[in-house]
């Protein structure tokens, strides 16, 4: 039997934020004239999306359509600090000082918008670029006239200052007492894998994997997140080393020819569901999913190729040669064994 | 969970675009006239002594503008987590007197051209004493292994001990209770984030002395703040423009490229550019970590895990980068989602001659999950259990402890684990799949009743 | 320094460019005709983000002397985006969420567009081997196929 398959799950959690946290974001919001918004910041976009659920959260803080609200990450001249993006920090931080500033912005138009309308701004909805006075549907302003009268009416500023910041926690140094994280996210995967073992290859047939990650801003970037973290999983488990014969420092991989990286030609069957619990301190009730999503797959693969083949290869990357060398330390054992029977 | 109005729909991506036209603007494709390009000359060793630099003939040759070394460094001596209190400083921006891995920078060519640069950086004679490199972390912390550090130890001093920890119960009473004693050992690889787009750097000098920096740093204020550092400029002298990156997976943290191209274009007063080639991306900046994870765990045969030891070694390469902070938040993860009475952590932060390990995407988790869950089946296996009745019966529950004094609140294990069962048509036995995690079932309770 | 002159059809238009013997044709693209959609990922052949077609061949330009394409018909992904619109593989590549950091996106595009120019009803393992040489980090690739599948699947493959 050359192919044999096997089946290994795994269960994760992961933090949100720096550890210990004392990792501060800050927000920038104004109005222009004619009611269009932008939000400055000095956080930075990896491709994750950062700039497109910020843009969300900014648009439905303020009651605007998703056009309205232009989003400038990176240029410390025109905005205030961030710490940077790292730690799964990007949603539930910057998204918080967002909130923040979006609100006071909002407040402001609609102490304006309320003498135009001769109501208290505390009766006063937003939603979709038009206040309404709540209850008396036919008393409206745009946004863009309320803006128009801010400037040159009345000479208010319609903007708004949030920061979002954990508090640095202390560590205990005898017991490592201390308070981590903002929220905790989950996951758990299913890896079923074929070893051949004749050639060692493991060949990853499937990745079901289901996660946890408080309320999602963007369902198709969360799945983004899920799909490329299963591939970079699947990667370590396998194939990625800098050092083949580490700790030895040679050989070395020097390039993306012989650092070695899935292509399309390694992809398994990746499905995945999502299960929302919002977070009590998450924007909206955000946790995160930017980095935990390459984890859970490794061990599901580990625990996989045990299931397969009855030995435990924990060495990363299990390569063929681990693989077969693995087989042939199990024969051994089993023969000796039944030599002693 | 109330529904909300454009939070939680799928928009496209407000950048997609640009993406697929080509037209986003990457910091590699920001040119300015006249600007020079940089090359470093990097270290031939893993560990040795410079005994001289002769940059005479590099600087000679023609299309150089210049070539600059250690002494042209303001402060050349920093590390990046000093902003949060880490420390003692101990990277030079440009080695000094002495080299600590192989491809640290040594003095970087500047020149008309990237081919120029090269050429000219080729000419740069070193002179090394080689020494002998302290390259595995369980020599590193033997008494005979050379001291590589300055400070005289191959490990990061938390609060005068060489290594952070966990104390929680009593881990010794919890083995000596246990039916079974599980052990595993974990090894990670070095690992290269290997984002398409390497590490790219532009300066250029304004008319009022200020700079402007475009860089694809994943923190520009911590770009900016580490520069203003390393250059003795006061921070608002320097203006850090990006926000844009293509692709970081926490590569791009290190504050690797911006002091030198800083440094290069007020030295010659033009722009300047500094793109990493693959080669540097892949052999000079950081890497994930190699750790090793030994655990041992006490269980019971109806499934209690009642007690865990974990012995865990960081190989941080030659300088602290983010290591000694993910270090610590390896400590509080490699114990696991799970509700232990018992728990005893030791995590060393070693230094060897290798390339820095720093962030990278799940630090300190990543490594920390691989471990605990191969673990997990170890332990299922030992005890005869099956791989989803060990997790659930040991997963936490929102009230439970932490092992680092946490009240655990927004769990949600449990629910995942069921989950991925109905995903796979995997069906549970009717207790496991009405657990939940705020029940007060499972070893926890147990456990809990027991304490 | 010498010089050499090379003539080729760029996007469809007559261009001269004036380099040294070296140049590639991904230093020629990027530096002297300013079209800077075609990355430089690695500039050693291994991540296909240099993407280009020659003569409707999928092309490493990082790995092309300039010299090379003389008289040949080069196109990058300006080439192949209408004035105000997209072409179908790159609106399949956003309304899939294709492309995350966008690097490896412009080589990703050329290679698809090689592939349905000469085979327009590619199945999912000739898409996937169609594009092994490109690689990305962030996607995992299978909005990339996907997105590939959805032209094959729309319009009977590419156009010219």
């Amino acid at each position: 039997m050359a192919k044999v398959r096997g089946r290994g799950i795994a269960s994760v959690s992961y933090p949100t934020g720096m550890n210990l946290g004392g990792d501060p974001t800050q927000a920038l919001v104004f109005c222009q004239p004619t009611g269009g918004f932008s939000v400055k910041l000095a956080s930075t976009d990896l491709g994750q999306g950062l700039k497109t659920v910020i843009q969300q959260i900014a648009a439905e803080t303020l009651g605007v359509p998703l056009e309205s609200v232009v989003v400038d990450t990176g240029d410390t001249d025109s905005a205030p600090h961030c710490m940077g993006t790292f730690a799964s920090r990007g949603t539930h931080r910057v998204g918080n000082a967002v909130i923040m500033a979006a609100q006071e912005a909002r407040r402001a138009l609609l102490e304006v918008a309320a003498e135009e309308l001769e109501a208290s701004p505390d009766d006063l909805d937003i939603s979709d670029g038009v206040i309404s006075v709540r209850g008396v549907p036919d008393r409206t302003l745009s946004v863009f006239d309320a803006a128009l009268a801010a400037h040159f009416k009345y000479g208010r500023t319609i903007s708004g200052r949030g920061i979002y910041l954990k508090p640095k926690s202390t560590v205990d140094p005898e017991t490592g007492a201390c308070d981590p994280d903002s929220t905790v996210a989950h996951a758990t995967t299913v890896a079923d894998v074929e070893v051949d073992t004749e050639t060692g290859e493991v060949t990853v047939l499937r990745l079901a994997s289901a996660y946890e990650v408080g309320r999602q801003i963007n369902p198709a970037m969360v799945e983004g997140q899920i799909a490329g973290g299963a591939v970079m999983g699947m990667a370590h488990a396998l194939m990625e080393t800098v050092y083949p014969e580490y700790p030895a420092l040679r050989p070395h991989a020097h390039n993306l020819s012989d650092y070695l990286l899935p292509t399309t030609m390694d992809l398994p069957e990746i499905s995945s569901v999502v299960l929302e619990y919002p977070s009590s301190n998450g924007p909206y009730g955000v946790k995160g999913v930017g980095e935990m999503t390459a984890n859970s797959p490794i061990p599901a693969i580990i625990n996989a190729i045990h299931d397969a083949i009855g030995v435990w290869i924990t060495e990363l990357p299990v390569t063929p040669e681990k693989v077969l060398r693995a087989l042939k330390e199990r024969d051994a054992a089993q023969s000796a064994a039944t030599a002693a029977d | 969970m109330k529904q909300l109005g454009i939070v939680g729909q799928s928009v496209h991506r407000s950048d997609g675009l640009g993406h697929v036209t080509g037209r986003t603007t990457f910091i590699d494709d920001i040119s300015y006239p006249h600007m020079l390009y940089i090359s470093m000359v990097r270290s031939p060793v893993a560990r040795g002594k410079i005994r001289s630099i002769d940059t005479s003939k590099a600087e000679a040759f023609p299309g150089v503008a210049t070539v600059i070394t250690a002494k042209d460094v303001p402060n050349n001596l920093y590390t990046i987590l000093c902003l949060i209190g880490i420390g003692p400083n101990d990277e030079p921006v440009l080695a000094e007197d002495e080299v600590m891995y192989e491809g640290e920078p040594i003095c970087a060519v500047v020149a008309e051209s990237e081919e120029i640069a090269r050429e000219a950086a080729s000419l740069v004679k070193l002179d090394i004493e080689e020494l002998e490199p302290v390259l595995d972390v369980e020599y590193a912390l033997r008494p005979e292994a050379p001291k590589i550090k300055k400070w005289g130890t191959n490990t990061f001093t938390y609060d005068g001990k060489d290594h952070c920890q966990i104390r929680f119960g009593d881990v010794e009473r919890g083995f000596a209770e246990a039916d079974e004693i599980v052990t595993g050992t974990y090894q990670l690889s070095p690992i290269e984030h290997a984002p398409i787009e390497t590490h790219v750097c532009v300066a250029k000098p304004e008319p009022d002395g200020r700079l402007t920096v475009h860089t694809n740093t994943q923190a520009l204020y911590f770009t900016l703040d580490n520069t203003a550092i390393i250059l003795k400029m006061p921070s608002n002298r320097i203006r850090m423009i990006g926000g844009t990156v293509g692709g970081g997976f926490g590569g791009k943290v290190d504050v690797l490229t911006e002091p030198i191209t800083c440094i290069a274009a007020l030295k010659t007063g033009r722009p300047v550019k500094w793109r990493w080639t693959r080669e540097e991306e892949t052999r000079c900046s950081s890497t994930r970590a190699a750790v090793k994870i030994e655990m041992t765990d006490g269980v019971m045969r109806d499934g209690r895990i009642v007690a865990r030891k974990v012995r865990s070694l960081q190989d941080a390469g030659a300088y602290h980068r983010h290591s000694p902070y993910g270090a610590m938040k390896h400590m509080v993860n490699v114990v696991g989602p799970y509700t232990i009475p018992n728990v005893w952590v030791d995590v060393y932060c070693v230094y060897t001659n290798r390339q820095p390990s720093s962030a990278m995407r799940g630090f300190g988790v990543t490594e920390a999950s691989f471990a605990v869950e191969v673990q997990m089946d170890r332990i299922a296996k030992a005890i005869g259990m099956d791989p989803w009745e060990i997790r659930l019966r040991n997963a936490y529950r929102n009230g439970d402890m932490r092992p680092f004094g946490k009240i655990t609140e927004d769990a949600t294990l449990i629910e995942t684990i069921q989950a991925a069962a109905k995903l796979v048509g995997h069906e549970l036995p009717p207790e496991l799949a009405q657990m939940h995690s705020n029940d007060e079932g499972g070893y926890a309770a147990a456990q809990r009743a027991t304490a | 320094m010498s010089a050499i002159t090379v003539s080729f059809t760029l996007n469809g238009r007559a261009t001269t460019l004036t380099v040294s013997p070296a140049t590639t044709l991904l230093t020629a693209l990027r530096e002297h005709a300013q079209l800077t959609a075609t990355k430089a990922g690695c500039s050693q052949g291994g991540c296909g983000s240099c993407t280009v077609l020659v003569n409707g061949e999928p092309t490493l330009a990082c790995l092309t002397p300039l010299a090379h394409v003389e008289g040949q018909e080069v196109t990058t992904l300006e080439g192949i985006t209408p004035v105000g619109g997209l072409h179908p593989l790159q609106k399949a590549f956003y309304d899939r969420f294709a492309a995350q950091c966008g690097y490896c996106t412009p080589g990703m595009i050329m290679a698809a567009k090689a592939l349905l120019d000469r085979n327009p009803h590619p199945t999912r393992e000739e898409i996937a081997a169609a594009l092994s040489g490109n690689l990305c980090r962030c996607t995992g690739y299978l909005p990339i196929l996907d997105a590939v599948e959805d032209v094959a699947r729309q319009n009977g493959g590419g156009e010219r």
